[in-house]
């Protein structure tokens, strides 16, 4: 019987996914060309637009040089301009989200879960969620008044929607099967909850939130190039209307960044929440 | 040692009586099942072989008590108690092995194997202890705090198969839980499960269509009959345990090769009939 028990042990070694072996990790080594690839990439690109600026081969009036726009990046920095005018874009996008986002999980599990809920919900979803919700500004407008709460219901319908619908299809999608196994355990029906339906559909949630932020995020800029005389929206209508190029270019900069830096934030918030789904991920 | 026949009238682990099963389909009605009756002892291993679609997943899933029966009783002997579906009484306390994916990705190998103690309110100080215990008995010791999309299907079939046997229940139901895999880590799981089952003698109910499994695995094996599905044929296999597919596998080959005998025009049947 030993030897069948080392020949099993062995065997389950085998069993293991190559992605976890010697050789999967010196794969996983070369990677760090993952890193310097993308950034000299960057720099190349940088540094023949400064050449191609400099040796006036764009026209300054919309292609200012990186330089430049690095300087007025620096003294839009310094001069709290774009400071406030994040924060203020920021207690835009976050209240928003938290207001769209909470419902629209609550909402999009209950009718993952129920199919009455799912039937009475699913028209009014059908009707609301094909307008651009930007459309809905004016008559928020009208409702709440010209003042921050419009602005943010507008970007807290937006992002109500696709936190919804990924929460929804989250629930819906889990197996049947492992429903059956609970049961089959005896789990009770908060047991069910916790423990089958909230993990089975979190990495769907998690992608839905992905989702409501970067809408959040795109309402609150549209709804301060239209509507607002702080963010960097009006920051860039600002520049606009007073044609300050390389200002235009830094704030789509700093839009950049923020995006780039909710994307990982987010990113790492699954990967900490799902970690089950990072390998998953890595795997496929 | 075993009386061939009379199972139904001694004191069973569990006995199934006239189940018939009907579902509903689009194309009406589909009867499954059609008065399936037999016995199985309280610490006896019996595999079910059939044509595919005979309805063997079905009686599982009855015999599990998430699905009820059209017609017919099931009784559970265990612990000198008696269930019946009219008694009234919770359903005894059972371990379903699915063909695969049973296992919920998302819980580490230890919550998994845990599931069914958790499910009980086992306290977690004490969950961990048992479920990190049988992981030592089965080599997956190393694996506890991986998530399963990290495992091979074969383990994660084993962590299936340990999770049924933590939960500490009498009756164990399996549902070609090797169907999916490849022929050698079939064979080092048929070990794995016949040695965990004798120190660990469980009531065990094993559907599979493979025949040499059934007969290497089972004290008996019941061969079905295309859908409907009844009981063809019991077979008591008179192998000693412990038993090696590769130390006698002749009279394997011979038993199995009689149900194959059985099963043939069924399966044919099956096999050029509309699913």
């Amino acid at each position: 019987m030993a030897h069948l028990a080392t020949a099993e042990r062995r065997g389950s070694q085998e069993l293991l996914r190559p992605e976890l072996t010697r050789q999967g990790r010196k794969r996983h080594a070369r990677g760090s060309a993952r890193v310097w690839v993308p950034a000299l990439v960057g720099v190349v690109a940088l540094s023949l637009w400064e050449g191609a600026a400099r040796l006036g081969l764009v026209p300054s009036l919309y292609m200012p040089a990186p330089s430049e726009i690095a300087e007025a990046l620096w003294t839009s920095i310094v001069r709290g301009e774009l400071g406030s005018n994040l924060w203020a874009t920021l207690t835009r996008v976050v209240p928003g989200l938290v207001m769209g986002a909470v419902p629209g999980l609550l909402l999009g599990v209950a009718m993952g879960r129920s199919r009455s809920v799912r039937r009475v919900v699913d028209p009014l979803i059908a009707a609301v969620h094909p307008i651009p919700k930007i459309a809905l500004l004016p008559l928020l407008m009208i409702v709440f008044g010209i003042g921050e709460a419009s602005r943010i219901a507008v970007v807290a319908i937006a992002a109500f929607f696709p936190m919804l619908i990924n929460a929804m299809a989250g629930v819906r999608r889990i197996s049947p099967l492992y429903f059956e196994v609970a049961r089959n355990y005896g789990a009770s029906p908060r047991k069910m909850f916790t423990r089958v339906v909230l993990p089975g559909s979190l990495p769907m949630v998690l992608s839905g939130l992905r989702l409501s932020a970067n809408v959040a995020f795109l309402v609150t800029i549209a709804v301060e190039i239209v509507a607002a005389d702080t963010g960097l929206g009006s920051l860039i209508w600002l520049s606009w209307e007073v044609l300050r190029v390389e200002l235009l270019y830094a704030v789509l900069v700093v839009i950049s960044l923020f995006g780039v830096t909710l994307n990982l934030g987010l990113g790492g918030l699954a990967a900490w929440l799902a970690p089950w789904q990072a390998t998953a991920d890595e795997a496929g | 040692m075993r009386e061939a026949g009379g199972v139904l009238t001694k004191p069973p682990g569990l006995a199934c009586r006239r189940i018939s099963h009907t579902f509903d389909s689009r194309r009406g009605p589909i009867q499954a099942l059609d008065g399936i009756s037999f016995g199985v002892r309280p610490h006896e291993f019996v595999c079910v072989v059939g044509p595919s679609g005979c309805g063997k997943t079905t009686l599982l899933k009855i015999v599990a008590g998430l699905l009820r029966p059209t017609a017919g009783t099931i009784e559970f002997g265990l612990n000198g108690q008696s269930w019946t579906p009219e008694n009234g009484r919770a359903w005894p306390r059972n371990a379903l092995v699915f063909q695969e994916h049973g296992v919920f990705p998302w819980m580490t190998v230890a919550d998994n194997v845990a599931f069914g103690l958790e499910m009980r309110g086992v306290g977690r100080g004490e969950r961990r202890s048992r479920a990190r215990a049988f992981l030592d008995r089965v080599g997956l010791a190393a694996f506890a705090d991986n998530y399963p999309p990290e495992l091979s299907v074969g383990m994660r079939q084993r962590v299936g198969i340990a999770r049924a046997f933590v939960a500490d229940v009498p009756i164990l139901l399996m549902d070609e839980p090797f169907g999916s895999l490849d022929a050698q880590t079939k064979l080092l799981l048929q070990e794995e499960l016949l040695r965990i089952w004798r120190e660990d003698r469980k009531l065990v109910l094993f559907v599979t269509h493979d025949l040499e499994e059934a007969v290497r695995l089972g004290d008996r094996v019941l061969v079905m009959t295309g859908r409907p599905g009844r009981v063809r044929e019991e077979i008591p296999v008179a192998v000693p345990r412990p038993r090696s597919g590769v130390r006698d596998p002749r009279h394997v080959a011979e038993i199995a090769w009689h149900i194959w005998q059985l099963l043939r025009d069924e399966a044919r049947r099956s096999f050029s009939a509309p699913s």
